[in-house]
């Protein structure tokens, strides 16, 4: 007997399979006459200008860490959100302070700019000087 | 459903198989259905009348494009890594479609009766991603990478405050598959999730507005996961021609198309499964005042496809209404207003559940 995972592994075959064959119909259809200008990269009919792999913007990079660790935070909360209740005001204060941290760190990343799609200026300390 | 197969069959991989093959045989037409319905929806709003041509008022339209689309020739670039571009559209379909594995369509029909449900879309929808990306950066082309790194970008952000609208309602129901959250939600719409679920008491109306605020984050986040207008600069049209799929033609880009759609499907579903009762209908069911067992099913799967184009509709509907936003405002709302206050909705109704 199948497991549900297994049913699941079922699915993922028929998309793949459907796919292919979809390919394979047109392959049998279509025409195929490549000239050099039709295999050319796009770009907008222009003559090509330099290397597609630009400098992207190294935001991406922060917003990708800053998903990473929210997720994963996210994720763990699941298996809380399920059986909070059995433990009463303590299962809903474990969870609220795990939300509490992540909230902390959450401000910590807002304040240092981080959160700013355009380059976040970057903060003197804030430490007052002491006037001797 | 699956008995009924393998009774049929007398196999039981063969009648998984059969079962396995009902979402395909009820996505591609709704996905092609889907893209007539974009085509007059837009002209109505814009007071033209579409594609008229075809059919009457151009419902074969999309199947003549189907067909056109199969013979198109199939142009890979020379610069294009060969292998990741034609693994990218079966990739982003794969992971569309096997998000409905855990949908359930009516109380007869799911296709894998997974405890994980709604936690295995989320996490299947990462094969979109995936796709998404590869197929950016195996083009070779500026605008395709430029247009995958943005939709990658804007997709994981905007899984979280989709991921804590739905740990709510985890907290509410204390289970994660579907078909046990629509089932709870049964016989009339007040026991539906956005009234404050099932269980009636002074808690349930207290719930309301947070579930409405929920309701209002994950239809947001939901637009954005499947870069629906106001969210769609990975395919900002004046800029980006047609971001990751530029380089795409033929049957491979049909696959982009296709899968798109079936994903604004499977939002729409989703969130009508968690908030909307998912099959549940509004009020009562005839099959059950009038005796007969064999109706119900049908009236459910009836109420799941009209929920689902419902939400659609809602989706084509705001393309029109709202203009596109920048990329730092769409960080902004994201990171800044929706992730907070799907915080504090989280917290707020873990709170309340607990004195119920």
């Amino acid at each position: 007997m199948l497991t549900e995972f297994g049913k699941i592994l079922i699915f993922l075959l028929i998309a793949v399979i459907f796919v292919l064959i979809g390919f394979l119909t047109a392959r049998i259809i279509r025409p195929k006459r490549p000239t050099h200008e039709k295999l050319l990269t796009y770009e907008c009919g222009e003559e090509i200008q330099g290397s597609p792999w630009v400098k992207f913007n190294a935001r991406f990079y922060v917003v990708a860490l800053i998903f990473l660790i929210f997720d994963v935070e996210v994720v763990l909360l699941f298996p809380w959100a399920l059986v909070y209740k059995e433990f009463g005001i303590a299962g809903f204060l474990t969870g609220f302070l795990f939300l509490v941290i992540l909230g902390i760190g959450m401000i910590y990343e807002w304040r240092k700019g981080d959160l700013e799609w355009d380059r976040p200026v970057i903060q003197p300390p804030l430490v007052k000087k002491t006037e001797n | 459903m699956l008995e009924l197969f393998t009774e049929l069959t007398g196999n039981a991989l063969l009648g998984m198989i059969i079962n396995s093959l009902i979402p395909l045989v009820f996505v591609i037409p709704l996905a092609l259905f889907f893209v007539w319905l974009e085509r007059k929806v837009s002209a109505h709003m814009q007071d033209r009348l579409g594609p008229m041509i075809t059919g009457s008022h151009g419902w074969l339209q999309t199947f003549a494009d189907v067909l056109k689309l199969l013979q198109k020739e199939d142009i890979i670039p020379a610069d294009a890594d060969r292998k990741l571009f034609t693994i990218a559209p079966i990739l982003v379909f794969a992971g569309s479609y096997a998000a409905f594995a855990a949908i359930p369509f009516s109380s007869a029909y799911i296709g894998s009766e997974i405890d994980m449900g709604i936690f295995y879309v989320v996490a299947v929808s990462g094969l979109v991603v995936a796709g998404i990306l590869m197929a950016g950066w195996s083009s070779n082309n500026k605008y395709s990478l430029l247009g995958a790194m943005r939709s990658v970008a804007q997709i994981i952000s905007y899984e979280i405050p989709t991921v804590l609208v739905i740990l709510s309602i985890v907290v509410l129901a204390g289970t994660l598959n579907l078909l046990k959250i629509s089932e709870m939600q049964t016989a009339y719409f007040w026991n539906w999730f956005i009234f404050g679920g099932p269980e009636p008491g002074l808690i349930k109306f207290l719930l309301i507005p947070f579930m409405f605020a929920g309701f209002l984050i994950l239809y947001i986040s939901s637009l954005a996961e499947v870069n629906r207008t106001p969210f769609d600069i990975p395919e900002a049209e004046s800029e980006l021609v047609a971001g990751y799929h530029t380089e795409y033609s033929g049957m491979k880009f049909a696959m982009f198309f296709l899968s798109e759609y079936a994903n604004m499907f499977v939002v729409s579903a989703i969130v009508s499964a968690v908030f909307f009762g998912g099959y549940q209908s509004p009020f009562g069911y005839l099959g059950n005042s009038l005796g007969i067992s064999w109706l119900v099913p049908i009236e459910q799967f009836f109420w799941f496809t009209a929920k689902g184009i419902f939400f659609v509709f809602v989706q084509m509907w705001l393309r029109w209404t709202l203009p596109r936003l920048r990329v730092d405002q769409l960080m902004a709302v994201c990171w800044k207003y929706l992730i907070p206050y799907s915080f504090v909705n989280l917290i707020i109704i873990a709170f309340l559940e607990l004195y119920r």
